[in-house]
């Protein structure tokens, strides 16, 4: 690369480059690997973090680790996560992607609609949480008011009623109706999840600048061979946006283990730890209960947990993310 | 070619065309009906809390719920910014994101500049470490950094939260940078240098002008992130009169929680700047989604 000039010119380049990068330089060691290093550190100490090192924390080897096992809330907090995951990641995919599709239409005040649409994701924060907490309030919220006008409310009960098994079931999964969303145990994770879909405006954008890459001429020709609408989505759109989907969908996942903000401020965890998520449990061993070493151990676990679903999601992308030749 | 394929098909069956125009109107109208129920129900959200926040107490707990406040009461929006001195969070929330963006915009291009256009030793590794930061969640790091700044004794002062902002700026903005320095023609700078211009000059004097649209989209998506950041005030600020919008919000819940009124006036506060900022750069907002959107 810089072969055959003279020794100082390439020092002075290489000085040069590395004083340009050395803002992220330093970073990178003071704020991402130190830090990572002393949390590996820490994994194996209980310590509480504001006391002296030196004097107050206690080396216990594997004890952090050990303790897992028998913490029920660390298993409550990591199903509560993977819930929500699992149910909001394929949902908000599914649902972007669709909404994508509707204003890829072009109709007069297309742009408007876009706007809205993804208005929620720029207000979003502790202020948007605040509305939808009244929203979801179960006696005042406007939710459960236009369930009851649309008569979805009555629809069920009806159903609940007259359709063998499904009182049973609703008993079973101990489901409340007309839903108490926030303040019942079996409704909480739902309520938070379709909070979740009012936030699909971000991956809709994506899928808009995603389906301007898909050539025209593959709907004319399928169009040609009789292709009906619903078959040029499956067989063109959707196989042309995959590598669109396939980002969209590490990036959900990666979000989704983070959830923290909603259920710190509207539930606190609450009720019965049926919204204690991953995040908030660890922030709560951490800057609560003042166990840092514990806490640190967490962390790393939902890294790996991360890493992995990445990974796998990665892997298998060979199966289903078409790479058109000559783009990549 | 396929322009002529479907004019010869054109020529060749009318009848087939008109069948699928009216086809498409149908569609059209479909479509069409679908994005208003869906922007209805979009809309709700926003709606409810707007007639609320400017009910009284009777009001918002009216059932069934009004759809026209019977009476304005717009002082629920003084009272919000009064009852706990909002207009401080929001002055320091402003002068915290300032900084912020000041120190991410900076940083993010100088390293951004160093590797898109400078050649060092170790660029490219150094390249995919900076893109594999981008994976590690920041819960990771969190305790660590908390021990760092409590160490130095940073804890309840806004520095926690500017400082990391000048350190590089993040890889994600980095990146964004170093993507849009590459689409810069190498003339300009070789033109430049010829005239004995140093790196720091090309950098600033040529570079930087020429990417005012990437400058534009990075500095709104740090506003709005730090903006809306509620985990690092949380663990950092303590004292009341250091709160940002995001923990005095949350504050103002804990204790004025069966007032939705004066809650909702007092988000509404808390979303204008946002909601200013978007409806004047717009249009960088939606760059910021595609560009990240992209590096997939």
């Amino acid at each position: 690369m810089t072969g055959g000039k003279p020794f100082l010119t390439r020092l002075q380049n290489n000085g040069q480059g590395y004083l340009f990068a050395a803002p992220w330089l330093l970073g990178f060691f003071c704020l991402t690997v130190g830090p990572m290093v002393f949390s590996l550190f820490l994994c194996f100490f209980r310590w509480d973090g504001i006391t002296s090192f030196r004097d107050h924390a206690a080396f216990v080897g594997l004890e952090n680790f050990r303790r897992l096992a028998n913490d029920e809330l660390f298993f409550k907090a990591f199903w509560n996560t993977a819930f929500y995951a699992f149910l909001s990641v394929p949902l908000g995919v599914a649902a972007s992607l669709m909404l994508a599709t509707l204003l890829n239409a072009k109709v007069r005040g297309i742009a408007l609609f876009r706007t809205l649409f993804y208005l929620p994701n720029v207000l979003a924060g502790v202020a948007t949480i605040m509305v939808w907490f009244w929203l979801l309030n179960p006696e005042f919220g406007a939710l459960n008011f236009l369930l009851k006008k649309v008569g979805i409310i009555g629809l069920v009960q009806w159903g609940i009623d007259h359709i063998p098994g499904v009182a049973g079931l609703m008993a079973r999964w101990e489901l409340s109706w007309p839903p108490l969303w926030l303040a019942d145990e079996s409704w909480a994770k739902p309520a938070l999840i379709l909070m979740s879909l009012w936030n699909v405006g971000g991956g809709m954008l994506i899928y808009l600048a995603g389906l301007q890459n898909v050539p025209q001429h593959l709907y004319e020709v399928a169009e040609i061979d009789g292709a009906g609408r619903l078959r040029r989505f499956v067989y063109i759109t959707i196989p042309m946006l995959t590598p669109t989907i396939f980002f969209h969908l590490v990036m959900s996942i990666i979000g989704s283990f983070q959830v923290f903000t909603q259920s710190f401020i509207m539930t606190n965890g609450g009720p019965n730890n049926a919204t204690l998520f991953y995040v908030l449990y660890l922030y709560r061993k951490a800057f609560q209960h003042f166990e840092m070493g514990y806490a640190s151990v967490l962390a790393w676990i939902l890294f790996a947990v991360i890493l992995g679903l990445t990974l796998m999601v990665l892997r298998s992308s060979r199966l289903w993310v078409y790479y058109e030749g000559e783009r990549r | 070619m396929s322009q002529t394929v479907s004019n010869a098909f054109c020529t060749l069956r009318p009848s087939f065309w008109r069948r699928r125009s009216t086809h498409d109107r149908l569609w059209k109208i479909l479509t069409v009906f679908l994005l208003v129920v869906l922007s209805v129900i979009f809309s709700v959200p926003f709606y409810r809390s707007l007639v609320s926040s400017v009910s009284n107490l009777d009001g918002v707990y009216a059932s069934p719920p009004r759809l026209w406040p019977e009476e304005f009461h717009f002082e629920n929006y003084v009272k919000a910014l009064t009852i706990l001195p909002f207009g401080r969070f929001v002055y320091n929330s402003l002068f915290v994101c300032t900084w912020c963006v000041t120190g991410q915009v900076l940083t993010a291009s100088i390293v951004a500049y160093a590797f898109a256009r400078l050649r060092w030793v170790g660029r490219d590794v150094w390249f995919v470490v900076l893109l594999a930061t981008m994976m590690l969640p920041p819960q990771v790091t969190m305790i660590p950094h908390y021990i760092i700044f409590l160490k130095l004794d940073w804890i309840d002062t806004f520095k926690p939260l500017i400082v990391p902002s000048f350190l590089g700026g993040g890889a994600v903005f980095i990146f964004l940078m170093r993507q849009f320095f590459k689409t810069i023609p190498l003339e300009l700078e070789e033109a430049a240098r010829l005239d004995g211009c140093s790196n720091l000059r090309i950098f600033w004097d040529i570079m930087m002008p020429l990417s005012s649209p990437a400058v534009a989209t990075i500095s709104v998506m740090s506003f709005i992130a730090h903006w809306q950041d509620f985990m690092g005030p949380l663990i950092y600020l303590g004292s009341f009169e250091n709160y940002t919008v995001s923990i005095g919000l949350r504050m103002f819940q804990s204790i004025y929680g069966s007032f939705p009124h004066y809650m909702l006036a007092a988000s509404h506060i808390t979303l204008l700047p946002v909601l200013v900022l978007f409806f004047l750069a717009q249009k960088y907002f939606v760059q910021g989604i595609i560009l990240t959107g992209m590096k997939g």
